[in-house]
């Protein structure tokens, strides 16, 4: 996003000094050059790489990658019904933890921006980034341990006759929504902070409730937060490949598939045609959420 | 604002048409060595000739169990003694399944390989392993002769590889929570919607095999004579078997300690193992039970092979000399659960154990269908049918697992 931001361009000053000083046009350009290096050799170049690796075939019986254009990839991708499952399967999920972790993180959201006091919202920040310090593979091996059978969700369900729902679908939405939720919490926590305080009272005197104030003042105001809170969460789901291996049983979604492709298969055209699904995917959630203004929330 | 994002543009532009020139130009290229059933010509690879000095490391890739240095039970150690001996660090990484060793080889990080028959193969042929110079490991004639010279580690009569053991797929399951025993795949098969939600199987294209096997023996009516060559009818048969299974599939295990702990917390009771595994699950107090099964089971074969790429060729070769003498070999065979190669190291494990495993009993080794890699010519003999392959057998698997 930095890159597309506008700087006035500073009028070239003459007189004396270097000229570096005098053109900014250059000072600038200097000043941008190793960002943009990055970005484009980093960003750019690997999604390209990835791009290019995609139109290539391999040796079924050696593995070697074989260097002959083929669009063989994309048509099995399209054509073999397992990969349409998969991939909607994918944003399904994804598009579920983003909602769950929504609705959790509204309210905390609030509470923090509106309601506490400021020592309290410190303390709430705190507590909101802790589990970002620890390990992702910890927490997701936690889940499993909660997950497993006779384990911490069976023995505090086993007095209402709830069991544990066993590995799958709905752990990985779990913990996708656990791992993911400080990144939606702090977009609308900033998004909230900066509506300010004299709405809700004016809302209150004009005689709506708490809920209405909410509803009609509060919610669209946080809208392009709640969206640049869910390209976070959006986003980091549709490419998650950890969670679902630890805690999704034998389900499938596209990251452990492509993960499959390189680390087993070690089919990298393959699965560098099933990781430009997530990418499109993500091109046109973009595209969506900028109509809405949320990027400038981020 | 949009001239800026113009010119940005027509930079990617540029730079993605100087990459895709760049790559065009190796779009030529193919690899090496056509695939085939047997008569592929490997690309030639130089053999080392005689010994140097040692490079005081070596990097091993591995089965799990086959290089334990004591820190998974200090009692199970034979790479230390391997260390002092020789004065070669040896690294060891452990891989899962085949596709990760040949895919762990070809980065051309490792020395030498413990490698199955369905990646033997595909690594001679692709030119990641050399040939080895059997006159360089000490003990080789003491291995047993039914092992050398096989399909799955020599071409043409070129030996590329030491072999290191063998043995039979188990049928594990928790004695606790299955009854009746089980004497049958069937179990996991058609009957596996006893134990919903509590089966487990091998996470690789190869476990089609398993209910290939199974097939063979109760629906003869498919004429399915060797695991290994399955025509397309034969392989949809097998698939549908499996995404019957599927729906009874607690999940599915490649990391042998995921397979540990799932059966220990009894989120898997019944499913498919390697002897070791129950071992290191019946050490940790888990009430499991490993057997081969009446219809008899798919297996291995593995042999040590040295990378093309070595980096350390001279302790590569003193690794696979010294890990297929009759110590070391008893050793790796009572922890792994395998007939040793080496013969010799009855002496060491006891008759019985050697009995239990068959090891110079070359009939019952006959009978294990070790993993081999699946191609287009059937390996059954049969030449009125394609088979299917390798990469259909993947294909397979991710719609199996759906």
């Amino acid at each position: 996003m930095a890159v597309t931001t506008t700087e006035p361009a500073a009028p070239a000053r003459s007189g004396r000094g270097s000229i570096l000083a005098r053109s900014s046009g250059l000072r600038t350009g200097l000043l941008l050059l190793p960002p943009m290096l990055w970005l484009g050799v980093a960003y750019l170049a690997a999604l390209a790489a990835l791009f290019i690796t995609s139109l290539w075939g391999q040796d079924d019986f050696t593995g070697a990658i074989v260097r002959v254009w083929t669009l063989q990839n994309y048509h099995d991708l399209v054509h073999i019904p397992v990969y349409r499952t998969i991939a909607f399967r994918t944003i399904g999920i994804a598009a579920l933890v983003t909602v769950v972790d929504a609705v959790v993180a509204f309210p905390i959201a609030l509470f923090m921006a509106k309601v506490a006091s400021p020592r309290v919202r410190r303390l709430l920040v705190i507590a909101v980034l802790m589990p970002l310090w620890a390990s992702y593979l910890v927490k997701a091996y936690a889940w499993r341990g909660m997950f497993s059978e006779g384990g911490l969700i069976d023995w505090v369900g086993k007095p209402v006759g709830l069991h544990s729902p066993g590995y799958g679908l709905v752990a990985t939405t779990i913990t996708l929504a656990y791992l993911w939720l400080p990144y939606m919490i702090l977009p609308i926590f900033a998004g909230l902070e900066r509506v300010p305080s004299s709405l809700f009272e004016a809302s209150g005197d004009l005689g709506a409730g708490a809920l209405t104030t909410i509803r009609r003042v509060v919610l669209p105001m946080a809208f392009p937060a709640i969206v640049a809170g869910s390209i976070f969460t959006f986003s980091l789901s549709l490419g998650d490949y950890i969670a679902v291996q630890i805690v999704g049983g034998a389900s499938q979604l596209l990251g452990n598939v492509v993960y499959a492709n390189v680390g087993s298969a070690n089919n990298l055209p393959f699965a560098s045609a099933l990781a430009t699904v997530p990418v499109v995917v993500m091109l046109v959630y973009l595209a969506a959420a900028r109509r809405t203004g949320a990027l400038e929330n981020l | 604002m949009t001239v800026r994002i113009r010119s940005l543009g027509a930079l990617m532009g540029v730079a993605a048409l100087a990459l895709v020139a760049g790559c065009g130009s190796q779009a030529g290229s193919t690899p090496g060595a056509t695939p085939g059933a047997g008569g592929f010509t490997p690309p030639s690879i130089p053999m080392k000739q005689s010994m140097g000095k040692m490079e005081g490391s070596v990097d091993i890739l591995a089965w799990p169990g086959y290089a334990e240095d004591g820190s998974n039970d200090p009692k199970v150690d034979w790479v230390t003694p391997f260390e002092q001996q020789t004065g070669c660090q040896a690294n060891v990484k452990y891989f899962g399944t085949s596709d990760e060793a040949v895919n762990l080889l070809k980065t051309g990080n490792y020395d030498v390989v413990s490698a199955s028959g369905d990646a033997s193969l595909r690594l001679i042929a692709a030119g990641d392993v050399a040939p080895v110079n059997t006159s360089l490991i000490k003990d080789y004639n003491q291995i047993e002769p039914f092992l050398k010279d096989k399909a799955w580690n020599s071409v043409n009569g070129q030996m590329y590889g030491v072999p290191h053991g063998w043995g039979a797929n188990l049928l594990m399951y928790r004695t606790d929570l299955v009854s009746p025993a089980p004497t049958s795949w069937g179990a996991v098969f058609d009957q596996s919607s006893s134990y919903k939600g509590k089966v487990t199987a091998y996470d690789s294209p190869i476990y089609i095999a398993d209910a290939a096997l199974y097939l063979m023996k109760t629906q003869p009516d498919l004429g399915i004579k060797n695991p290994y060559a399955l025509d397309q009818t034969q392989l949809d048969a097998a698939v549908s078997l499996l995404k019957n299974q599927r729906t009874n599939i607690s999940e599915y295990w490649s990391d042998y300690l995921k397979e540990v702990s799932a059966f220990k917390s009894g989120d898997s009771v019944i499913g498919t193992t390697w002897k070791v595994i129950q071992q290191v699950a019946a050490s940790e107090k888990a009430p499991v039970k490993a057997i081969l099964p009446s219809e008899g089971a798919t297996g291995w074969s593995d042999t040590w092979m040295v990378s093309a790429h070595a980096q350390h060729p001279n302790c590569a070769y003193a690794w696979m000399s010294y890990i297929t003498e009759p110590k070391p070999q008893s050793e790796v065979a009572q922890y792994f659960g395998e007939a040793p190669a080496n013969g010799q190291a009855c002496k060491l494990t006891g008759a019985a154990f050697c009995k239990a495993y068959h090891t110079t009993d070359q009939a019952f080794a006959n009978k294990i269908w070790y993993w081999t890699t699946p191609i287009s010519q059937c390996l059954d003999g049969r030449t009125d049918a394609t088979c299917t392959n390798y990469g259909d057998w993947t294909q397979a698997w991710t719609e199996i697992k759906g």
